[in-house]
């Protein structure tokens, strides 16, 4: 989140430093109110794995959320995100336990575009595997 | 049961007004664990050109889930939410939602197709401020899958 990237600097290509996001159910109970999003498999255990689920899991807009604070905390605040997508890919399982679950980012500048756009691919992982595909942001840099 | 597809390329009229309120963005910024200012210090969003504190990237599911929830509960469509996974998820800006904003979230039924035993389901949801800007295009898609899956 300090400093500012600027359009000059960024080379195609060029790795951003990976972060990772360490959280426990209690965020899930904070974004389940921010959200509106009351689906029992974010907060109701018993409900989770009665639908076949292996524990409670992430809201993916969670998941989506953390690389957005990835993307925001490269660019700076000068930056303007213009467009941001994702695909859910896996869940982020979050065990009743006091470590919680992590995710962990990682991207890359793939494209630079006219008026100072650059677009990043980003990858997100919890645990064993790959929970967002197919993640792109492009940003404004000044 | 499948999807109505007599639903496909339907738009619904738009939500109520939703005013974007200074604590709402905290407590969406605290909820995600964001601690940029920009979320919270008018001075910070100041510094960084923009009228109020702005709401993070992902803050306009907020209020195109207000727009998508009753169309996702018509009966008609044939939908069962029980069976919903959020597939993909994708936002267009024009610029960042910020507190001061009032806007409404119109849906699109822009999608309706089948992958293998599931159905998949895109809604595009523009959301603009009651002066008519758009302001961010939400593109979701749910998957329903089928019970024997």
């Amino acid at each position: 989140m300090s400093g500012q990237v600027s359009y000059a600097d960024v080379a195609v290509g060029a790795e951003l430093p990976p972060a990772s996001y360490h959280f426990t159910r209690l965020s899930l109970v904070k974004y389940c109110g921010a959200s509106g999003d009351f689906n029992p498999i974010h907060w109701n255990e018993r409900f989770a794995k009665a639908v076949g689920l292996p524990d409670l899991i992430a809201h993916g807009m969670f998941t989506m959320a953390q690389a957005g604070r990835y993307v925001t905390d490269w660019a700076g605040p000068g930056a303007v995100v213009v467009e941001f997508g994702v695909r859910f890919s896996a869940p982020v399982v979050v065990p009743d336990d006091d470590r919680g679950a992590t995710i962990s980012v990682t991207g890359k500048v793939g494209e630079k575009l006219e008026g100072n756009l650059v677009a990043l691919a980003l990858t997100a992982r919890s645990g064993e595997g790959k929970v967002l595909t197919r993640a792109r942001a492009v940003v404004r840099l000044p | 049961m499948a999807l109505n597809r007599d639903y496909l390329g339907k738009t619904f009229p738009p939500t109520e007004p939703y005013e974007v309120s200074r604590e709402k963005l905290r407590e969406f910024a605290d909820a995600i664990g964001d601690p940029n200012p920009v979320y919270r210090s008018r001075a910070a969003a100041g510094e960084a050109g923009f009228p109020d504190v702005i709401a993070p990237p992902t803050f306009p599911i907020v209020v195109s889930m207000a727009g998508s929830a009753p169309v996702l509960a018509d009966p008609g469509l044939n939908l069962n939410y029980a069976m919903v996974v959020h597939s993909d998820q994708r936002f267009v800006y024009t610029r960042p939602l910020h507190a001061g904003d009032v806007v409404t979230a119109q849906v699109t039924i822009s999608d309706i197709k089948s992958v293998g035993r599931n159905s998949v389901l895109t809604t595009a949801t523009a959301i603009r401020t009651v002066e008519g800007e758009l302001v961010v295009t939400a593109y979701s898609s749910i998957v329903e899958r089928s019970g024997e899956a």
